[in-house]
C-alpha cells in the first residue's frame, strides 16, 4: 500500500476505469458517486456502438474490475465543495461529510441536452416525440411503441439537437450522436424491418473505426433514408402523428414529412457537478466543461496541483475514448503522487 | 401542458399598467373598422385607464420598409417623430395597434440599443426635418398584451363566455399570432414565438379551448410583397390555404388573431379560395369566422356586434354569436350610425353568407 489516497468524483466509466488501474497499483481510492449505482449513462444503454456490444455486460465488467479491496465506493453522495489545502484536497458533501485525499480525479461526466430547450421540436409537449435517451430505455424494454401502443410505421431521427447550434449556445459538435443515431436506426429496423426510418443530419461525422461501415450498412442492409437538413418544426397532427418541416439541402427543396415518432438525438453538455467543481477551482472552460493544461500539452492535469480530469467532464467523448482517457489519467496521477512523495 | 407553462413563464415582459399613447394602424381602420375604437372603449370605460388617441399620428413605414421601398434611416426618423408625439402628450408608454408597427418599434429600439450612433443620427435627422426632439418610451406593449394583462379583470365584467350555449362545451378557437409580434423578438412577447400565450391566455381565461394544429406557426400569407405584388398573390393564398387545410379537421368555431394582415387575409382569402375552387373549411360552406381580439373581447363584454364592426367580415360571424347566445338584431346589421340602411354587400358565388 502506497499510503496515498485518491478521491475520484464520479462513478461512471471514467471513474471506475481509473479507480481499477490505481487500486491495482496499491493506491487507496475512494469513489464518490451521486447516484445509487455506478456506471453513469451506460446504465441506460442497450448496446454500444459501433459493434453493438451488450452495454450491461460492459458495465458489469467495469464494476467487477472496480470491485477491489483498495477501492471504497460511496454512492448517493453529492459533492458541493472541492478545495485544495496545502498538498491535500478536501471535499465536502451535501450532508457535510468531509473527505480528504492526496489527489482528486474529476470524472463527473456529462448531461444529455435538455430537448425542451428546442421549443420548436415539441419535446414534452406532443406525444411520440422522444429523445435518444428515451429511445434507449424503450430498446432495453424490448419494444418501441407509440403512446397509442402501436408499432411506428415511419420514424425519423434528428441529429444535432443541442449541438452545433448557436441558438442553444452550444456551437460544438457532440461527436457521438451521428454514430449513436445510426446504431439506434439499425436497432429500430432490426425490430421492425417493414417500418421506414428517416435520418435528418447536417453532416455525418463518422470519424471512428467501423463508423463509416456502420453508416453504409444502415443504408444498404437496413434501408435507412438519410436527408441532409435540420427540422425546423415538429407538430402533432389530428391523427396523433408528427408533422415535420425541413429542407432537403441536397435537393434544395423544402420538405414536409409525417411520421409516427420523432427521435431527437440529443447532444452532450457539461454536467452540473463539473460546472460547480471546475468553477470552484478556476478550471471551468468553454461551455462549462473542465479545462486541462491543454489537449496537446497534458490533457489530464489541471492548473491546480493534484487535480486531474478524465472522460466527458472535459468534452464529448465516446465510451471507448473515455476508457482510454481514464487509463491515461490514472498514469498521470501515479506519476504525480510519486513526485510528491 | 406543464412544459408550455414553463415556456410561458420564461417569456414574460413588463406591461405598463396605465397612461398609454395609442398609435392607430394604417390599415386596420379599413379592414376591421370597429376594432380600434373597441379597444379604446374597453380601456377607458371598462378598465378606467388613460389612453391618448392622437389624430396627428402617421405611418411607422412598416409595410414600405418590409417591401424594401423605405430605407431604415427613414423608418427610424419616422418612428422618432411618433415618439416625439408621445412625449408631447406627456406619456411614456407606447401602444402601437399594428403588429407590424410593434415589430418595427422593437427593431428600431434594439438597433439604437446596440448602435447608439444610430440613435444620435436619428435625433439629428428628426431635428433637421421637423425641428422636433424625442425620448424613447419607457414601455412598448401591443394592445393584445394589455388585454391579456387585464384578462382576469375583464372577465368579471363579461356577459358571455366562449362556451357553446346549447352544448355547454368550450368553443374551439384557433389562435394566430402575427409573425412580427413574437418571431423577431420572442422576449418582447407573452409566451414566446413557438407557443405564444397572448391570445391563448385570453381564450382559456374566458372559457374557450385553444386548437393546436400542425400549421399553427405558419404565416397567414400576407407577407407584404407576397400580397402587394400582384404576381405573388397566389403564393399568399397558398400559405393561407395550407393553414386552413391543417386546422379544418379540428372543426374550429373561429380564428382569433392579433395582427391586421392576419385577420384580413385569413378572412378574405377564404372567400377567394371558395370562389377559385369551391372549397370552404367548415361543414356548411360558410367558412371559419375570423375575429380580432378586440372584437372577441367586446363581444363577450356584451357590446352590440354591429357597433364593433363584426358585419365587416367576409366570413360571416353570426355562427359565433348564435353559438354563444349573444343577443343581437339581424335587422341592424347594415344600419349605419345615422340609422340609415347602408345596403347589403353583393353575395359571393360559393361562400355561403
Amino acid at each position: 500500500m502506497s499510503g496515498k489516497k485518491i478521491i475520484i468524483i464520479g462513478g461512471g466509466p471514467a471513474g471506475l476505469e481509473a479507480a481499477s488501474h490505481l487500486a491495482r497499483q496499491n493506491y487507496q481510492v475512494t469513489i464518490l458517486e451521486k447516484e445509487s449505482e455506478t456506471g453513469g449513462h451506460i446504465k441506460n444503454d442497450m448496446t454500444l456502438f459501433p459493434d453493438f456490444a451488450d452495454a450491461q455486460e460492459v458495465r458489469k465488467g467495469l464494476s467487477d474490475r472496480a470491485n477491489h479491496p483498495n477501492i471504497e465506493l460511496k454512492t448517493g453522495i453529492c459533492i458541493n465543495e472541492l478545495v485544495q489545502e496545502g498538498n491535500q484536497w478536501r471535499i465536502k458533501s451535501d450532508n457535510n461529510e468531509a473527505i480528504t485525499g492526496d489527489a482528486v480525479l474529476l470524472a463527473t461526466g456529462f448531461e444529455p441536452f435538455d430537448a425542451r430547450r428546442k421549443e420548436e421540436l415539441g419535446y414534452g409537449i406532443y406525444n411520440n416525440i422522444i429523445t435518444s435517451v428515451d429511445f434507449e430505455t424503450k430498446l432495453k424494454e424490448g419494444k418501441i411503441l407509440t403512446t397509442e401502443g402501436n408499432i411506428p410505421q415511419r420514424i425519423a431521427f434528428l441529429n444535432c439537437v443541442g449541438s452545433r447550434d448557436e441558438k442553444t449556445g452550444n456551437n460544438y459538435c457532440s461527436r457521438v450522436c451521428c454514430v449513436n443515431g445510426v446504431k439506434l436506426a439499425i436497432s429500430f429496423k432490426e425490430l421492425y424491418p417493414a417500418a421506414e426510418a428517416y435520418f435528418f443530419y447536417i453532416d455525418m461525422r463518422m470519424n471512428g473505426q467501423q463508423y463509416e461501415e456502420l453508416y453504409r450498412t444502415s443504408q444498404e442492409k437496413y434501408g435507412v433514408t438519410y436527408i441532409r437538413g435540420r427540422i425546423s418544426e415538429a407538430a402533432a397532427t389530428f391523427d396523433h402523428k408528427i408533422q415535420l418541416k425541413s429542407e432537403d439541402t441536397l435537393a434544395g427543396l423544402p420538405l414536409k414529412l409525417t411520421v409516427d415518432m420523432l427521435v431527437l438525438l440529443v447532444g452532450i453538455e457539461s454536467s452540473k457537478s463539473t460546472r460547480l467543481l471546475a468553477g470552484q477551482n478556476n478550471i471551468r472552460g468553454n461551455y462549462g466543461f473542465a479545462e486541462s493544461l491543454g489537449v496537446n500539452r497534458n490533457d489530464y492535469q489541471t492548473t491546480k496541483e493534484g487535480l486531474f480530469l478524465a472522460g466527458t467532464c472535459k468534452r464529448p467523448l465516446s465510451f471507448q475514448e473515455t476508457i482510454a482517457d481514464a487509463g491515461a489519467a490514472a498514469i498521470q496521477i501515479m506519476d504525480y503522487l510519486e513526485k510528491v512523495k | 401542458m406543464e412544459i408550455k407553462k414553463q415556456y410561458w413563464n420564461e417569456y414574460q415582459k413588463e406591461i405598463a399598467q396605465d397612461d398609454y399613447f395609442y398609435e392607430r394602424s394604417c390599415i386596420r381602420q379599413t379592414f376591421f373598422p370597429g376594432s380600434e375604437a373597441t379597444f379604446l372603449n374597453i380601456l377607458r370605460d371598462e378598465l378606467g385607464k388613460k389612453i391618448v388617441d392622437d389624430p396627428k399620428i402617421h405611418t411607422c413605414t412598416g409595410i414600405g420598409y418590409h417591401s424594401d421601398i423605405v430605407p431604415f434611416d427613414t423608418t427610424m426618423t419616422i418612428c422618432a417623430r411618433l415618439f416625439s408625439l408621445m412625449n408631447g402628450a406627456g406619456l411614456k408608454n407606447y401602444v402601437p395597434s399594428c403588429v407590424t408597427s410593434f415589430g418595427i418599434f422593437n427593431e428600431v429600439l434594439d438597433t439604437w440599443k446596440h448602435y447608439p450612433e444610430e440613435l444620435e443620427k436619428t435625433r439629428v435627422n428628426l431635428r433637421k426635418a421637423t425641428g422636433r426632439e424625442f425620448e424613447v418610451p419607457d414601455n412598448i406593449a401591443h394592445p393584445s398584451d394589455i388585454i391579456y394583462n387585464f384578462r382576469k379583470q375583464l372577465k368579471l365584467k363579461m356577459k358571455y363566455q366562449l362556451v357553446n350555449r346549447k352544448t355547454g362545451k368550450p368553443l374551439k378557437v384557433v389562435e394566430h399570432i402575427g409573425c412580427h409580434y413574437s418571431k423577431i423578438f420572442a422576449e418582447k412577447s407573452i409566451g414566446g414565438a413557438e407557443f405564444p400565450h397572448v391570445l391563448a391566455g385570453m381564450i382559456e381565461e374566458w372559457g374557450g379551448e385553444v386548437v393546436d394544429y400542425p400549421e399553427r406557426r405558419h404565416c397567414c400569407g400576407f407577407g407584404f410583397r407576397n400580397y402587394l405584388v400582384m404576381a405573388n398573390r397566389g403564393y399568399s393564398v397558398a400559405n393561407s390555404k395550407k393553414k386552413f387545410e391543417s386546422m379544418k379537421p379540428y372543426k374550429p368555431d373561429f380564428i382569433l388573431t392579433n395582427c391586421p394582415g392576419c385577420a384580413m387575409f385569413m378572412d378574405r382569402w377564404q372567400y377567394t379560395i371558395a370562389e377559385m375552387e369551391g372549397t370552404t373549411y367548415d361543414e356548411n360552406g360558410k367558412g371559419i369566422p375570423v375575429l380580432t381580439y378586440e372584437e372577441m373581447t367586446g363581444m363577450l363584454l356584451g357590446y352590440n356586434p354591429w357597433d364593433i364592426g363584426m358585419q365587416v367580415h367576409q366570413v360571416q360571424t353570426e355562427s359565433i354569436l348564435d353559438k354563444i347566445g349573444i343577443d343581437y338584431n339581424p335587422q341592424d346589421k347594415y344600419v349605419g350610425v345615422s340609422g340609415m340602411f347602408l345596403g347589403e354587400p353583393e353575395k359571393p358565388t360559393n361562400l355561403v353568407v
